[in-house]
């Protein structure tokens, strides 16, 4: 009965192999096309600036519009691209496939493992308690559950991609690497404390149904169509929010002299990683709205250690996040949570900042 | 009679599929009863980890995401 099911499902996709479709064709053009657009970026952008606005490159507002046309159009193509292959991949990588490996796996391993899985895996902040209990209820650890749960705001791929694109491979694998750091060690941490009794107590004895299994059968349309209508929800709500940060990075580009947020946010100040963690936690965004305010604050000297932790505490260290997860744990369970979370940050900002 | 349950703790992609669906329905022109879940501990008894989600007729079809029209379509038939 078993096979005879497993058979059934096999077949069909079989076909689907054998002939590409033409929505996968289509895809194949589009990636063509987004490639010959993307490396025509410069070029139009200094030739929309010098030959149709007139501007000079020498002047303010000349290099400002130089700056916009051009980090405009490449950030949104950019955020496009990646959300599509992530889109795509979330397909396969669903938290319930993530509960599984989990389940059942020691603290250590799984804390590492948890991180590591929580940058692949879908998760919304709306999810965190449905997700937690899911976790929690089917015998994942509490520490691990955290891990993951810090681990998948935290290094979003978006983000990843994105810094990549702007800053180059050295600033996105220390994002990558030092996020999944911290939310291996803070997720550990958490374990290591024992704080089951401040979670709610319905939580253990929640009714947890079986994995309705809804990702199993999708064809490559289906997950090509998964991946099109995260692009139509992600940039529709950030591209605003992205236009917004270059003009801002573009005007500061321009006019405001190089040592002015450099002489606030200096690294000699021992003061500003904190500072910037704090500013970070009442701040909401989503990972691919901050990456252009990051953009400004690097360009203008700010050191990397303090904007890297302004970043991370922003997009780690949600208050909506933490309102939501208050139905689930007690509040001395969520300050360790802050506590632990921008201890972490702390210490990648001041590392980053003392070797870089 | 249908019965089409949303799973979901009210932020704003649960209301948008609440839409979705409702006008799926009623371009089918299904004899439906919708169902607004909001109770947390009966999402998790549907075995769901990501909201928004809908179920019909107490089976999960859709698990945080928001299916086009024609793919709801095709669920709640």
């Amino acid at each position: 009965m078993k096979n005879e099911l497993l058979l059934e499902r096999r077949l069909p996709s079989k076909r689907r192999w054998s002939w590409p479709s033409r929505n996968v064709l289509l895809m194949t053009g589009a990636l063509a096309i987004w490639w010959f657009l993307y490396g025509q970026l410069p070029s139009f952008s200094s030739w929309v600036t010098h030959s149709l606005l007139r501007l000079s490159a020498d002047t303010h507002i000349g290099s400002a519009a130089e700056f916009f046309i051009y980090e405009a159009p490449k950030v949104l193509m950019l955020l496009a691209l990646v959300v599509f292959g992530v889109g795509m991949l979330r397909s396969f990588v669903t938290p319930e496939w993530t509960r599984k490996i989990l389940a059942g796996k020691r603290e250590s391993v799984g804390n590492v493992l948890a991180s590591v899985l929580g940058v692949f895996t879908p998760f919304c902040s709306c999810s965190a308690v449905p997700l937690f209990i899911g976790f929690v209820a089917a015998g994942v650890p509490l520490g691990v559950t955290f891990s993951f749960l810090i681990a998948a705001p935290m290094v979003n791929e978006v983000a990843l991609v994105l810094l990549f694109g702007l800053f180059g491979w050295r600033v996105a694998a220390l994002y990558l690497s030092t996020g999944i750091l911290i939310a291996i060690i803070a997720g550990w941490t958490i374990g290591r404390l024992h704080m089951e009794k401040y979670v709610e107590e319905w939580a253990f004895k929640a009714q947890v149904g079986s994995d309705p299994g809804l990702e199993t059968g999708l064809s490559w349309d289906d997950r090509i169509n998964r991946g099109l209508q995260a692009v139509r929800e992600v940039v529709s709500k950030v591209w605003m929010y992205i236009i917004i940060g270059i003009a801002v990075g573009a005007s500061i580009h321009g006019y405001v002299p190089a040592d002015f947020m450099a002489s606030f946010m200096d690294k000699g100040a021992w003061w500003s990683v904190p500072l910037a963690i704090l500013l970070g936690i009442p701040m909401y965004s989503n990972a691919a709205g901050i990456i252009p305010v990051v953009h400004a604050l690097l360009e203008k000297g700010v050191a990397l250690g303090t904007v890297l932790a302004f970043m991370m505490s922003v997009i780690a260290l949600s208050l909506p996040e933490m309102i939501i997860l208050r139905k689930v744990l007690k509040l001395r369970l969520i300050l360790t949570f802050v506590g632990v979370v921008g201890l972490g940050i702390l210490m990648v900002g001041y590392l980053f900042n003392l070797l870089l | 009679m249908k019965k089409l349950q949303i799973l979901g703790t009210g932020c704003s992609k649960c209301k948008r599929l609440t839409e979705q669906v409702e006008q799926a329905a009623n371009e089918l022109g299904l004899e439906h009863e919708m169902v607004k879940v909001t109770d947390l501990q009966e999402i998790i008894s549907f075995g769901v980890m990501r909201t928004p989600a809908l179920a019909v007729d107490g089976q999960v079809k859709v698990a945080g995401n928001i299916p086009s029209i024609d793919e709801l379509k095709r669920m709640i038939a």
